[in-house]
């Protein structure tokens, strides 16, 4: 991963992974550290975002990496017409690695063949957004102690959720068995429950999840949005089925976490935020250290 | 009786014959092969009889040699093509086609959000399934099946 780019949870191998997550956890017990002094990143969003800007400047900030770049394009040569080719051209000239979000998708892949330094990214549409599953897998490696032989619950809509499709993808590399909970026009895409097959990984969809919920060890909630569905009463009848309430984790394991790629909406309601269980505030917080783990991976500065 | 005038196509002496193209295929062949920008001389013939493809097109072109990557191109449109290399009005090679393990440069990818169709940038696509056609975008990583299939013009 040395020098290369970040652009799809599938550009890494199981191994480099592993070798982010124990750096990760390395970064969690000394998050300040001087191992970017002398370095600077450009954060290119395209399009906003808060929690990933965020974490991302948070995470070089303190390694003590100088941050450039933009968060509203409105402000920049891209109102003027300027391809994105001309803008990654440039920006690498000033920088040491590039973390972009783009509205676009592919945007990330095409920036990373025209930068000649190393682009993660940090969403590119509703494609793909590397660095929010290996902070995923981390915080299901710190709460289980473990990533072999987890059930992983994912809830609400998994046919456009980027985050679960890539959390997918990852987590196929261990023996890990899926519940997919979703309303019948959210469901799993086929191509993924086929890349369950080809691997004979176990995985069973269900409409709703107050009966099953006792399994889990991971319960990974989105938001179901309105505007994905083509008939406005189905999006009514199914609305409440995919939220989450205190009491239905009564009876749950005493592992079990709650994660959410956040923001949430109503989709977990908050009196579950004082629930042992919930994790999605901490989940935010792995964010940097993971973040932190895979630029300095991929700087090579960690000796 | 009065004399017809025929046109006749002819043999040709030197030069490659593709055969058993889908009719409503033949004009996408022309644009795939950039034959508009050939200054030799050739013959296309469509809606001809066919009694494996119904109706089907053919050309003749003088003069004028693929190499085996241009002309696969081709199998996305007519994946059933029968190519014959004429040699001094003698076929010396028959060939099929299959559609190459990369794709870059012919198809449009069907996400409209997906960079290609936003910027000028080049599609390259992977080979996912030979049949049904599956290509999957270089960029954004949603595969274009042949329902959704458009060929970029070459002019």
């Amino acid at each position: 991963m040395i020098g290369k780019s970040l652009v799809s949870i599938i550009d890494y191998t199981k191994d480099e992974y592993l070798k982010i997550l124990d750096l990760a956890a390395k970064f969690e017990q000394q998050p300040k550290q001087k191992l970017l002094e002398g370095y600077v990143v450009a954060t290119l969003f395209f399009e906003p975002s808060t929690r990933t800007r965020l974490s991302f400047e948070s995470a070089v900030n303190q390694l003590g990496g100088k941050i450039i770049g933009f968060s509203d394009i409105g402000t920049t040569s891209v109102t003027k017409g300027e391809t994105l080719n001309d803008t990654i051209k440039i920006v690498c000239n000033y920088c040491d690695l590039i973390v972009m979000r783009h509205p676009l998708e592919g945007s990330a892949r095409y920036a990373s063949e025209v930068s000649s330094v190393p682009v993660v990214n940090a969403g590119d549409g509703a494609n793909q957004h590397p660095t929010q599953t290996l902070l995923d897998m981390y915080s299901i490696q710190k709460t289980q102690e473990r990533l072999d032989d987890v059930n992983i619950f994912m809830v609400g809509d998994l046919k456009y959720g980027r985050t679960v499709h890539s959390l997918l993808m990852a987590m196929s590399q261990f023996r890990t068995t899926f519940h997919f909970i979703s309303p019948d026009e959210l469901k799993m895409p086929d191509e993924y429950k086929q890349h369950l097959d080809t691997l004979g990984l176990k995985y069973y969809e269900h409409k709703d999840f107050t009966d099953i919920i006792a399994e889990a060890d991971i319960l990974y909630m989105t938001r179901v949005q309105k505007e994905r569905f083509s008939d406005p009463i189905e999006y009514e009848r199914v609305k409440n089925v995919y939220i989450l309430k205190n009491e239905m984790l009564d009876n749950t394991k005493d592992n079990l976490k709650v994660l959410h790629p956040f923001p949430r909406v109503n989709e977990i309601k908050e009196d579950v935020d004082d629930n042992m269980k919930a994790y999605y505030f901490t989940q935010a917080r792995n964010g940097v250290y993971t973040r932190q783990a895979i630029i300095t991976s991929i700087l090579d500065l960690n000796k | 009786m009065k004399d017809r005038k025929q046109l006749s196509v002819s043999a040709i002496k030197d030069g490659t014959v593709i055969d058993h193209i889908p009719a409503k295929s033949l004009f996408k062949v022309i644009d795939i092969l950039g034959l508009d920008h050939i200054e030799k001389m050739m013959t296309f013939g469509t809606n001809l009889e066919s009694k494996k493809l119904g109706l089907k097109g053919i050309m003749k072109l003088s003069d004028v040699f693929f190499a085996e990557d241009d002309l696969n191109r081709i199998a996305l449109v007519a994946p059933d093509v029968k190519v014959n290399i004429i040699r001094d009005y003698e076929v010396v090679e028959k060939r099929l086609v299959e559609i190459p393990e990369k794709v870059e440069g012919i198809v449009k990818c069907v996400n409209p959000v997906c960079i290609t169709n936003n910027e000028e940038i080049k599609t390259k696509f992977e080979l996912v399934s030979r049949s049904p056609l599956g290509l999957k975008c270089h960029y954004c990583e949603k595969i274009t099946d042949a329902s959704n299939m458009v060929i970029i013009s070459s002019s």
